[in-house]
This record gives C-alpha cells, sequence and structure tokens, in this order.
C-alpha cells in the first residue's frame, strides 16, 4: 500500500513539472509575447515582484471569504435546526433558499451593489453561494437519524431539546461536515464573484479585483499571479476544513476511519 | 405473596391496524407476571414487536387496554434487534444515556449516576471497555452494552425485540446464558420476542405462541424446566420434548394464516 501512496504524490507532482515545462516551451518557442501568454517564469518572478500588493489583497479577499464562510454556516445549521424543529417555517422558507440557490450570483450582484455598501454587498455575495449546502446538508443528516435511537429517547421521555442536542446534532455531524466543506469553496467563489462585479464599478482591492484590473491594463503576468494565489487559498481552505472534518469524526465515522485489513 | 401475582402488563384484546391497512394485532391478551420470563414467539410479520412497543408506549394501540406498572420514565428498558448504540459516544456514554435523559424526573446524581454505570458494565462484563467506541466492539459485546444500558435505570420490565437474531450462534448460546445469569439475580420481568423456538425453550418460564396477520394468541406453553439453565440443559432429552411441543405448536399457528 505504500507504494501506491507514493504514486499518489509523485504522479501529480510530475504531471505539474510537465504541464510547466510544456508552457514555458511553447512561450519560447513560439515567441509569444508577455502581454498573450507569460512564461511560468515571468508569472512566478511578477509573484515576487509583486507580492506585496498581491499579499494584501489576497488578505483582503480571504477575509471576506471567512467571514462569509462563518455567516453561511451559523444560517445554514440555525436554519436547518429551525426548519427541522417547526415544519411550518420549513413549507414557509425551504422554496425561497432554493431560488435564492439557484439563481446564479453573478446576476444577483450587480443588484446588491446598488442596495449595499460595497463591502456588504461583496460578503452578501460570499453567504448567498456558500449556507446553502450548509443548510442542504444539516438538514439531510438531521432527517436522517436513526428510527430505533428516536424511540430510544421517547421512551425516556426525552424533550425536544434534549433529543436536538443529544442525538440530532451528533448524528448529522459528518454531513454537517461535508455541508461546511462545500461551503468553504464556495464562499471564496461569492467573494471573486462579487469582486468582479465591483470592480468595473470602481472600488476594491481583493485578489479578484486585482485580476480584472490587470485585465485592464494588459498587465497579463500579474493576472496569472494573482490567479495562483486564488487557487492557493482555495486549496488551503479545502485542506483546512478537510482536516476539521478528519480531526472530528476519526474516533467513530466510517468515512474518517482508516481500513484495517 | 402478593406482588408476586400483581400482573406488570396487562394487554386486553388489543389490536393494531397500521394507517395503509395492514392489520398487525387483532384481540391479542398478555398478562405478565412480576418476575416472569415470557417469551412471544412467532414469525416474522405475526405483530411480536408490534406487541413490544406498544406495551413499551412507543406505539398506540388501535383497540383494547393496555396496562403497565410503568409509572416514569426509565421504568422500562428496551433493548432493540440491533444494537442501537450512539456511534459518537463512548460505551460508558451510551450506557449513562438514560440516566441522563431522565435526570429531571428521577433527579440521579452525578455520583450515583457514575455507580449505576459501573454497576451495570460490570453485570454484563464490560468493566474494561467504558472508554471504547461501539465501532471498536464486536458485534456481541455490542448487544451487552445494549443490554447494560437498558438496565441502568433498574426498571421494573425488561423488554427484549430479537436482540440475539444477528448474532452468531455460539455468541449467542453465551449471551443466552448471560442473560438468563442476570435475570436470576436481578428478577426483573422479561418479556423476549423471538422466532427461534430453540431460544425460546431455552430461556423462558412461558411461551406465547403467536399466528400471523393478524397476530393473535395462538398457544401459550409453559417450560417448566428449574433454573439455573445451563448449556446441560440444551442437550436433555426434556429440552428436546419441550421443542418438539413448541415447534408443533408453531407449525399449527402458521397454518392459521388468512383464515
Amino acid at each position: 500500500m505504500t507504494g501506491e501512496r507514493i504514486l499518489r504524490i509523485v504522479l501529480p507532482v510530475a504531471m505539474l513539472a510537465l504541464v510547466l515545462l510544456a508552457w514555458d516551451m511553447a512561450v519560447r518557442l513560439l515567441a509569444m509575447p508577455p502581454y498573450v501568454l507569460p512564461g511560468p517564469g515571468l508569472v512566478f518572478s511578477t509573484l515576487i515582484a509583486d507580492g506585496g500588493l498581491l499579499w494584501q489583497s489576497l488578505l483582503v479577499t480571504l477575509s471576506i471569504t471567512i467571514e462569509g464562510f462563518v455567516l453561511a454556516a451559523l444560517g445554514g445549521i440555525v436554519l436547518a435546526v429551525v426548519f427541522n424543529q417547526w415544519r411550518l417555517i420549513e413549507y414557509s422558507f425551504y422554496p425561497y433558499a432554493v431560488i435564492l440557490q439557484v439563481t446564479p450570483v453573478i446576476a444577483i450582484a450587480p443588484l446588491l451593489l446598488i442596495y449595499l455598501p460595497q463591502s456588504l454587498a461583496v460578503l452578501a455575495c460570499a453567504w448567498i453561494v456558500a449556507f446553502f449546502p450548509v443548510l442542504a446538508n444539516t438538514t439531510l443528516g438531521l432527517n436522517s437519524v436513526d428510527h430505533n435511537l428516536l424511540a430510544l429517547f421517547e421512551l425516556y421521555k426525552a424533550s425536544r431539546w434534549q433529543v436536538l442536542i443529544n442525538l440530532k446534532l451528533p448524528a448529522a455531524l459528518p454531513q454537517i461536515l461535508a455541508g461546511l466543506r462545500i461551503a468553504g469553496g464556495l464562499s471564496l467563489i461569492g467573494a471573486v464573484v462579487a469582486e468582479i462585479a465591483a470592480g468595473s464599478a470602481g472600488a476594491g482591492s481583493g485578489l479578484a479585483y486585482r485580476i480584472a484590473e490587470s485585465g485592464y491594463r494588459l498587465n497579463i503576468p500579474r493576472m496569472f499571479a494573482a490567479l495562483l494565489l486564488l487557487s492557493l487559498a482555495g486549496v488551503a481552505i479545502f485542506f483546512v476544513l478537510s482536516a476539521v472534518s478528519h480531526l472530528a469524526l476519526r474516533r467513530w465515522h466510517e468515512s474518517a476511519v482508516r481500513r484495517e485489513h | 405473596m402478593k406482588s408476586q401475582a400483581a400482573p406488570v402488563v396487562a394487554l386486553g384484546n388489543v389490536g393494531k391496524t397500521f394507517e395503509r391497512g395492514t392489520v398487525a394485532l387483532d384481540g391479542f391478551n398478555l398478562n405478565v407476571r412480576a418476575g416472569e420470563f415470557v417469551s412471544l414467539l412467532g414469525p416474522s410479520g405475526c405483530g411480536k414487536s408490534t406487541a413490544l412497543r406498544i406495551i413499551a408506549g412507543l406505539g398506540e394501540a388501535s383497540a383494547g387496554t393496555v396496562e403497565t406498572s410503568a409509572r416514569q420514565a426509565g421504568d422500562i428498558g428496551f433493548v432493540f434487534q440491533d444494537p442501537t448504540l450512539m456511534p459518537w459516544a463512548r460505551v460508558a456514554g451510551n450506557v449513562h444515556l438514560p440516566l441522563k435523559l431522565t435526570h429531571a424526573q428521577r433527579g440521579v446524581d452525578a455520583v450515583l449516576s457514575r455507580a449505576a454505570v459501573d454497576r451495570v458494565l460490570a453485570q454484563v462484563g464490560l468493566s474494561d471497555f467504558e472508554n471504547a467506541f461501539p465501532r471498536e466492539l464486536s458485534g456481541g459485546m455490542k448487544m451487552r452494552v445494549s443490554i447494560a444500558r437498558a438496565l441502568v435505570t433498574e426498571p421494573h420490565l425488561l423488554l427484549m425485540d430479537e436482540p440475539f437474531a444477528a448474532l452468531d450462534e455460539i455468541t449467542r448460546f453465551k449471551l443466552n446464558n448471560d442473560l438468563l445469569a442476570l435475570w436470576q439475580e436481578l428478577r426483573r420481568t422479561v418479556i423476549f420476542v423471538t422466532h427461534s423456538v430453540f431460544e425460546a425453550v431455552y430461556l423462558s418460564q412461558r411461551i406465547i405462541v403467536m399466528t400471523p396477520r393478524p397476530g393473535r394468541v395462538f398457544a401459550e406453553i409453559d417450560i417448566p424446566a428449574p433454573y439455573p439453565r445451563e448449556d446441560r440443559y440444551r442437550m436433555s432429552s426434556d429440552y428436546a420434548g419441550y421443542c418438539h411441543q413448541v415447534a408443533d405448536a408453531l407449525m399449527a399457528a402458521m397454518a392459521e394464516e388468512g383464515r
């Protein structure tokens, strides 16, 4: 099995090296001007040279992403619990949560920018995109509790609150964490979409704004450098949330338990 | 002895019809006295689990009267067919659950409930596993945890719904013996649902043979073999005779279906 684990690391790295090499060769052989396609070396040196500026922008985008994520996580979980406890509220509001989800955020963003201050509009976009998977997954988890365990709680005349705290929420934890993992990536997407929509309106200093701005100025190497940072941020968010999920579930849930043969 | 004769469970003409129109029970009568070990025996779908759930208060009877000696939460212990443990909680946490849920009514304080958990875990032979998670235990051990949890509130009535049906035979024999030892030690009333003639004859003082669809009492058979019953009893001609008698009754009960 260790051989396979080594392959799982070596192969993607080799793939990356191959692509970078092909990219570099193509730029050199076809004598591509950097405002059409910069080589990987130029992208990397731009990343270093513009490091201060891009780093500041990364922090702006990340803080919006994290705020949007936290609000989406809280909102999604609380809303799912409310829906679970009061069916009538669920019937009243769930369709609108779906509508909010299926309407493309890129189409909502310009409207939000009209009615909200820009920073709040960007945050709202991140929230709208990210909260639904938390809501949907938590709802699923709360509803798929073992029927016999529910009967056991009923036997001991447990209150609704006791059922929620001691049974439904812990039972839903794997699904909640799966929802959060999706929401992490989506809140970054929401923040980026909103920044780009806002970018055309003028202000802003996040990474996505830098990409839009660099595009107008034909500073293509910086576009690539900013894109690279965004991807890395997305990867980092995914890994952090995966690690949290693994730590929370590793003692008891099948998805996180390493199989022994 | 008055308490010996007092009924712990009295079902009179109980009927149960599900929403889709399935008649699970019809005119079902059952009287169980304190300290008895009674088995409900019948094929799948004869309503024996339904009867058990009605006794536990987990389902309403559609007709008839249901009386039990249960006065407050925790007076009845229930063991499901599956261990039905919370996978996120350790063994001690699972066993402690009934005390936690009934804390407001029973008011068992932390020290006493700690002692109660230790006591029942010792009774089922799992004292060394209080910190294990359910997934780390074998099927038989999980079932022991489930029994310990049912006993932790010191219920006078223990209801068991085919608890050993999913276990291998060797484990089942062992758990049968341990259950009998516990019953003799604690003198609780046990109502045990099973579809195994051999298990019912091994464990019970009295066997209620049920007809399928709708579930009714077809026959009541006393098993007067003395306790303690041990593996030797399984080999005895008495045991074989009782099994024959009960199996005959079961065959006749199954022939009743649809009549």
